[in-house]
């Protein structure tokens, strides 16, 4: 079996793929180089940056640490999957609005885990979007108008 | 990456069968949060990895057991964190694993795997240990029931054998009202191993039980039955000798996170305020409840 291929139906923003993929192979490397969706960022490979979070049946996580194969039959979320009609989510909006991006390279994984922030906890305090987010590294050091744009989308969504 | 064969079996015995085949380096996948970082890095190189995740008899629920709580192979940290009746008879668990990694690794890292892992620093080891966890382990040779605190042998290094597997894990319901607290320092916040982080326990029956991580090849615990350590004790030089002798077994070693003298200075101040915590929590339970 090592070498060979297994057969991965995995839904991804609400559209079925029907993939072969290695089983060491993981969701990211999938997402990016079978799905071609690169909105998700490949940086640290080990879980401590973020970058490459995406929603896993509604749930964030490092789509480095976690191999496609073990996917079959569920949905992922991307970065790609927040916006409906053209038109951004508001956490979007907001991260666009507070001027939260500068290189952007760490943006798509803060955003998909605000989501699930604000999903779970539609009101939070300052040091809960903190925790929510303490998975995220910026290297450009942009965390007070992040968590401003997290706040801000809060509140508009109130 | 280095390829490997990957299964899924759908029941127990598939699993431990494929566990035990001599022809076969097999590994178990459970959340992955440790596994594919050191597959990725060549730590290890398995041939086929086994996922738990299709196996009908392992439960990713905290389920009621006699005087207690089954926590199953597939419980997540964020289960854990969510769960009403972990949090009022299990408070120390609680908080050492909301401090596991991040959220993304917490929705997906399992209780199992953690005490698995067998890392001298697991977060949720020590509060397992004064809690007085058994693990319920399953093999080729049936099953068996080990107390957490027999259950380390070294770093990454447990007395499961050949073809067996963490099925679950059992915490009884203290019997007498405790108090209990988690500590932990790391050199920044979020998303770091513990230098050191540990556990205490105050019963009211006047004894204590403390569990402590990164300071010995594996988890310590340790009890004090001399009642100097009762939550309503206010004579400080007691406590303080009675505390000592709770980690004088503690062998610190000098590593990236921090040194043995640190280790070893931090050790004292941590039971200390650990103690605190627990005694404090143990009045308030007590309080609310006569009142």
């Amino acid at each position: 079996m090592s070498g060979g291929t297994m057969p991965v139906r995995i839904k991804v923003n609400g559209r079925p793929f029907d993939l072969e993929i290695p089983p060491h192979h993981t969701l990211l490397d999938v997402l990016r180089d079978d799905v071609r969706l690169t909105g998700t960022k490949e940086c640290c490979s080990e879980g401590e940056c973020g970058a490459c979070t995406v929603l896993v049946n509604g749930q964030a996580a490092c789509s480095c640490l976690v191999l496609a194969v073990e996917l079959d039959g569920q949905t992922v979320t991307t970065i790609e999957g927040l916006a409906s009609d053209g038109t951004l989510d508001p956490i979007q909006e907001a991260f666009v609005s507070t001027g939260a991006v500068q290189c952007g390279f760490c943006i798509p994984g803060m955003i998909v885990a605000a989501r699930q922030l604000l999903a779970s906890n539609p009101n939070p305090s300052r040091a809960e979007i903190q925790e929510g987010l303490a998975g995220n590294l910026c290297r450009c050091g942009g965390y007070s108008r992040i968590l401003d744009a997290v706040a801000l989308a809060a509140s508009s969504r109130r | 990456m280095r390829t490997f064969a990957y299964l899924r079996p759908p029941t127990l015995d598939q699993t431990v069968a494929a566990l035990a085949d001599p022809e076969a380096k097999p590994y178990l996948l459970a959340g992955g949060t440790d596994l594919i970082v050191r597959l990725r890095r060549g730590h290890l190189r398995p041939t086929v990895v086994i996922d738990t995740k299709g196996v009908r008899d392992l439960h990713d629920e905290i389920m009621p057991v006699g005087e207690g709580l089954r926590f199953g192979a597939r419980v997540t940290m964020t289960s854990i964190i969510g769960d009403a009746r972990v949090r009022k008879h299990f408070q120390a668990l609680v908080d050492a694993a909301s401090v596991v990694g991040s959220v993304q690794i917490r929705n997906r890292a399992t209780l199992t795997g953690n005490i698995c892992n067998a890392s001298p620093a697991a977060d949720t080891v020590p509060a397992l240990l004064i809690y007085e966890g058994v693990a319920n382990v399953v093999g080729p040779g049936g099953s068996r029931s080990i107390p957490l605190a027999g259950f380390f042998t070294g770093p990454g290094r447990t007395v499961l054998g050949r073809g067996e597997l963490l099925e679950s894990v059992d915490l009884p319901f203290p019997k007498a009202p405790v108090g209990a607290a988690f500590g932990r320092i790391t050199r920044r916040r979020g998303v770091d191993l513990a230098t050191i982080n540990l556990c205490g326990l105050v019963s009211s029956d006047g004894t204590a039980r403390f569990a402590f991580g990164a300071v010995a090849p594996t988890p310590l615990v340790s009890s004090d039955e001399s009642g100097a350590l009762a939550a309503g004790r206010s004579d400080a030089v007691a406590r303080s000798a009675a505390l000592r002798g709770l980690f004088a077994n503690a062998r610190p070693i000098t590593d990236v996170r921090g040194s043995r003298e640190y280790r070893a200075a931090m050790l004292e101040v941590m039971t200390e305020r650990t103690w605190q915590l627990a005694a404090a929590r143990l009045n308030e339970r007590l309080r609310s409840s006569g009142s």
